[in-house]
């Protein structure tokens, strides 16, 4: 498969690398996922990337711009899920992610983004306010 | 040194960094790597096979599984014959980037790996020759 998928979850975008991302594989994902975030209006993207086996400075450099441009859109960015020997590797090689949050897991990245915009108000869908 | 086996791959496009990353993984594991040793040579190498295709045109890059004694060792040799590069020491310096990168596959290369070695001229090529031991 040549796409790596952006599911949404409320106002959350939700992307999980599982492919061996290839360099044009990395830039489309960049583009669709700004994208989104504009069509959206998502709030915060969670990038988990547990299912990489290294993050090396081209996919570093993918996730710092990803989250640079979401933060423009007004979208907070939580890389969550990353393997122990990748946060070795990554440190030696000399990749510190600015500007990037992470988490341990999906749960507890939804946690910090949920935390971080208290002002925002979850919205039920039309269809559920209409069982009550 | 006894050389066990030796594999060349080819390096043209951004798929064949990927080729080269499972190959050397495959072969890291066939060394008896740890799990973060593995993870320190397939990175080294992600960085190294990308400066040969952005900076070198392309080029190949030589797996050798060495055996010393009762250790195991896994070499990459990446080779290119792009424009070289004219200052070496700068270009291993942290941040130093003539690309559009973060100016760390070569320094960060180095830290990652027990060998390193680089020979360039200009004009002629370059040749990057990692080993990591087990």
């Amino acid at each position: 498969m040549d796409r790596i998928p952006i599911l949404k979850l409320r106002d959350l975008l939700l992307v999980t690398i599982q492919v061996d991302m290839h360099d044009r594989l990395a830039l489309q994902l960049q583009d669709e996922l700004t994208t989104r975030i504009s069509e959206t209006g998502a709030r915060g993207v969670l990038i988990d990337i547990s299912s990489l086996d290294i993050v090396d400075s081209f996919i570093g450099r993918m996730i710092s711009n990803i989250a640079a441009m979401a933060r423009v859109l007004d979208a907070e960015t939580v890389v969550v899920g990353m393997r122990p020997a990748v946060a070795i590797t990554l440190v030696e090689l000399g990749l510190t992610l600015p500007g990037v949050r992470t988490a341990l897991n999906v749960d507890k990245g939804m946690a910090l983004l949920e935390h971080t915009s208290p002002a925002r108000v979850d919205q039920p869908e039309a269809d559920a306010r209409s069982q009550d | 040194m006894p050389v066990l086996k030796t594999d060349a791959l080819e390096l043209r496009s951004g798929s064949d960094v990927v080729s080269v990353r499972q190959a050397v993984r495959t072969w890291a594991i066939e060394a008896g790597f740890t799990l973060v040793d593995q993870t320190k040579i397939v990175t080294a190498a992600s960085e190294l096979a990308r400066n040969t295709i952005d900076y070198g045109g392309g080029g190949i890059a030589r797996l050798e599984l060495l055996s010393e004694g009762s250790r195991r060792g896994l070499r990459v040799a990446f080779e290119d014959q792009g424009p070289g590069i004219p200052d070496i020491q700068q270009a291993l310096a942290d941040h130093f980037t003539t690309g559009n990168g973060l100016g760390l596959g070569l320094g960060g290369a180095k830290r990652l790996v027990n060998e390193f070695d680089i020979s360039s001229r200009v004009g002629e090529g370059t040749r990057v020759v990692i080993t990591r031991w087990r």
